[in-house]
């Protein structure tokens, strides 16, 4: 056996000593992260955070040869879930598809007996390459995001998990740097907030992402995101 | 003698071989009746090239008899015998019982004396398993229904000749005396047999049972060690001796205490069964016994009494046509009782519709035992030889005008479940061949294994795989392995030079096998893909190309993507091999070895620089999206 490199392993942050109110899973998916920009810079602004494991699938399983029980483990042990992964017509990137096919077992994560999951959050953080009035009925594809992520929203409400509005990245292509420092900063923010239970999700429960207003989601106030910005 | 001594004799019996088997075999008669031929042509009544000395010969060559016997046994692992229990007990339990009571009940009626009358029906009920089995095997229809049925049968002869000959002294009239004349004893073993001799009946019997008990035992519990060091030595011909020895000298003991040393060498057979050295001394015994099979049909043929025959052919051809067509009816009546279908019953009971070289033995037996008399045992020898000459004419008239009319070919295969061998064939078990055999192993694909160093075979035999002990290049080996009846063969020997012999004997001798082959480096590869092997894995290949993966990983580069670039150099690397395998065309070209492999390696370095990981997974890329829909905007 050839021992693997270190970084196939999930990492939390050393600092974990203090305990956080929610433990967070960024379950990281992308295909060929040496090409990504905003992936990566997303991913390193929160590979540091206290209480938060970053989980780098194609790393862990290049032959796609998903460890089940390690990854159930993995969740059982966490609060909140995070599919980060680049919106890839107009769905995860197959790795992704895979993990869910074969780690939310009936009777572990859904069915009469499947209760490991109940309760948890997902949240999906996503980044697409179309600008964000694409995403609409008069839009070049047709459909909101939150229409587009209807099958990961459904298969977190059918193992009894929270779905929260998506973490949305838009108009990766091409993005200048100062947009994508604060959207980074955002990412960081928004998963330090999860962590330590400082968000108010009853009130962001309709926007079309999370990210609209971080601002508001800390204080609560009950308006909708949509004037957000 | 008619000749100068032994070379004399041996020339003649060598070349009236040489001469009639094949003509026999041309004329589609086979090998069993042209050996019969020939000996009845060199015999003491038509050229006689050979006389009384036949009858030595025939001593000697009913040790290519035992030789069978021993490989029969070989053969029978317990657990076949045990799968085979219905159709060997029940087939050939009936087989015997019927027909035995059948004839002695005809012996009966023409007047013969109860005893008599049942030593003979014990005695012709068995058929000739070397007449059956050769010329089945030739004809290829050992596979068959009717091919198993009879081997069941024939299996059950053989092992009901034991209780035969233990009951055979039990059969002797009360008040005669023992006057053994020890028709083919050892002279070493004389002063046992003066103390068997002065022995009553029952005496006899447990010194039967207990020679059968010393052979199972040492079987069980010497050979083992004993062929592990002689395997040490690395010696073939050694091998060869001690396996000569084995059988010759169960051969002697039985004889010493009168019995048929084919019986001790079958049960040493069977014993041997599931060693690991079974299928080498297969391989060994295997052409000792071809040609001394071949001498006792030839002295068969030669012992055919013809004055006899000549002189009372009403009664000869009487006892040879009742025998046969009784054991017609009986094993036609079987073979309904038991489901075959008509023309495989017709094949089975034309195929045992014969005496057996048994018969010899024991009629031999019964002489000594004064059970029989002369009068009787002349012509009932002649009509067992005789009967034995009509068993190829038999099968080749049955196969020539019957079952054509029934509108059934002789090659159909019979049903799975009796074909025991393995499917896999893994040859060479060092790292390269156990790792193959192990995951075949995992999922439940068991594999003939054939490995040439004996201490890796006791180790992997201890962990409880199925190794055998052999030069897996040899034709006989692979033979032994069932490489007739498997699907795929690994060549996994250790040596490049050996694994391409192995595939030229496999292709040129058991073309259906699939072959995967192990190369060391391209230029073998070469070889093998010039021998027309589709499957071939060079050994380095997949390791050196996971070290790069992990160099390429330590060194930062993500998982995926390196995996994925490994996977894409070596479908490309095999693309290249297959393509230049056809470009290499003549080989002359080369100066050396050597010089080819340096050129093999600069020619696929220079293939690799083209091969860049940025024409791959474009799907991924975002420069062109980039330039189509980019620009710089802040969201």
């Amino acid at each position: 056996m050839s021992s693997q490199p270190p970084s196939s392993q999930p990492s939390s942050s050393p600092d974990d000593s203090s305990h956080p109110a929610r433990r967070v899973l960024v379950l990281f998916a992308h295909p060929a992260l040496e090409k990504s920009r905003v992936n990566r810079r997303l991913l390193s602004a929160v590979r540091d955070l206290r209480g938060v494991t970053v989980h780098d699938l194609y790393e862990a399983y290049p032959f796609f040869d998903i460890h089940v029980e390690r990854e159930q483990e993995l969740l059982a042990a966490h609060d909140v879930v995070v599919l980060q992964h680049p919106f890839f017509w107009y769905s995860t990137p197959a790795l992704v598809k895979e993990w869910l096919d074969l780690v939310l077992e009936h009777g572990w994560a859904y069915g009469s007996e499947g209760t490991a999951l109940r309760g948890k959050l997902l949240l999906s953080a996503i980044s697409t390459g179309g600008r964000e009035d694409a995403y609409c009925a008069e839009g070049v594809n047709r459909f909101t995001i939150r229409q587009l992520l209807a099958p990961i929203e459904q298969t977190a409400r059918l193992c009894g998990m929270d779905y929260l509005p998506p973490f949305v990245v838009h108009g990766a292509l091409g993005m200048i740097s100062e947009t994508l420092e604060r959207h980074a900063h955002d990412y960081r923010r928004l998963l330090e907030d999860l962590r330590d239970g400082r968000c108010h999700l009853d009130a962001a429960r309709d926007w079309p992402r999370l990210n609209a207003d971080l601002e508001r989601l800390r204080t609560g106030a009950r308006t909708g995101g949509d004037d957000a910005r | 003698m008619h000749g100068d001594g032994v070379f004399f004799q041996a020339f003649v019996y060598l070349a009236a071989a040489v001469l009639s088997v094949p003509l026999a075999k041309r004329l589609g008669l086979g090998s069993v009746l042209g050996y019969l031929i020939a000996g009845a042509a060199i015999g003491p009544h038509v050229l006689g090239l050979v006389g009384a000395e036949g009858e030595d010969v025939m001593h000697f060559a009913e040790f290519g008899v035992v030789m069978m016997l021993f490989l029969i046994g070989l053969e029978l692992e317990p657990r076949r015998l045990w799968r085979l229990r219905g159709p060997i007990l029940g087939l050939g339990g009936l087989q015997v019982v019927v027909t035995a009571l059948a004839l002695a009940g005809i012996a009966l009626a023409v007047g013969q004396p109860w005893r008599v009358a049942l030593t003979i029906g014990l005695v012709l009920s068995l058929s000739s398993t070397a007449m059956v089995l050769q010329t089945l095997a030739e004809k290829q229809l050992m596979k068959t229904d009717a091919g198993q049925s009879s081997f069941s049968v024939l299996l059950f002869q053989d092992i009901a000749v034991i209780p035969m000959l233990a009951l055979l002294p039990l059969l002797a009239a009360p008040g005669t005396g023992h006057g053994a004349d020890g028709h083919d004893a050892a002279h070493a073993a004389s002063a046992l047999e003066t103390w068997l001799a002065g022995l009553p009946p029952w005496g006899k019997t447990l010194v039967v049972l207990g020679a059968v008990a010393l052979v199972i035992a040492a079987g069980r519990f010497l050979t083992r060690p004993l062929f592990r060091i002689i395997a040490g030595t690395h010696l073939r011909e050694l091998f060869t001796a001690t396996a000569l020895l084995l059988v010759i000298g169960i051969a002697l003991l039985m004889t010493a205490v009168g019995v048929s040393p084919a019986l001790g060498t079958f049960l040493a057979g069977v014993v041997l069964a599931g060693s690991e050295y079974r299928h080498e001394l297969e391989a060994e015994i295997e052409p000792f016994k071809g040609l001394l099979l071949g001498l006792f049909f030839i002295s068969v043929g030669a012992s055919v009494d013809f004055p006899l025959i000549a002189g009372a052919p009403g009664m000869v051809a009487g006892i040879v046509v009742g025998l046969v067509g009784v054991k017609l009816l009986i094993l036609l009546a079987l073979a309904w009782i038991f489901r075959m279908s008509l023309d495989q019953g017709l094949l089975f009971a034309f195929a045992l519709a014969q005496g057996g070289e048994f018969a010899f033995v024991l009629i031999s037996f019964a002489l000594q035992n004064e059970i029989l008399g002369v009068a009787v045992s002349a012509p009932l020898i002649a009509a067992v030889a005789v009967s034995m000459a009509t068993t190829p004419l038999l099968l080749v008239l049955a196969e020539r005008f019957v079952l054509p009319r029934l509108g059934t070919r002789e090659s159909e295969q019979a049903a799975d479940t009796i074909d025991e061998e393995n499917a896999v064939i893994i040859a060479g078990f060092s790292g390269f061949g156990n790792t193959v055999g192990r995951l075949l192993r995992a999922q439940g694909v068991e594999a003939t294994v054939l490995d040439h160093d004996s201490d890796r075979v006791d180790l992997v035999r201890s962990l409880g795989l199925k190794v055998f002990y052999g030069d897996a290049t040899r034709v006989d080996l692979l033979h032994a392995a069932g490489a007739d009846s498997a699907r795929l063969l690994v060549a996994a020997l250790d040596e490049p030079a050996d694994n391409l012999r192995l595939v030229e004997a496999a292709r040129k001798h058991f073309p259906q096998l699939e072959i995967l082959c192990r190369a060391r480096d391209r230029a073998d590869a070469y070889d093998l893909l010039e021998l027309g092997v589709d499957h071939v894995y060079r050994e380095h290949l997949d390791t050196a190309l996971r070290v790069g993966v992990d160099a390429l990983r330590l060194l930062g580069r993500r998982a995926y993507q390196s995996t994925r670039a490994a996977h894409a150099f070596r479908c490309h690397d095999e693309d290249a091999l297959l393509e230049l395998a056809r470009m290499r065309g003549d080989r002359r070209r080369y100066i050396s070895v050597a010089r080819e492999r340096i050129r093999l390696l600069e020619s696929s370095l220079r293939a690799e620089t083209a091969l860049d990981a940025e024409e791959r997974d474009a799907g991924w890329d975002v420069e062109s999206l980039q330039r189509e829909f980019g620009g710089d905007q802040a969201v």
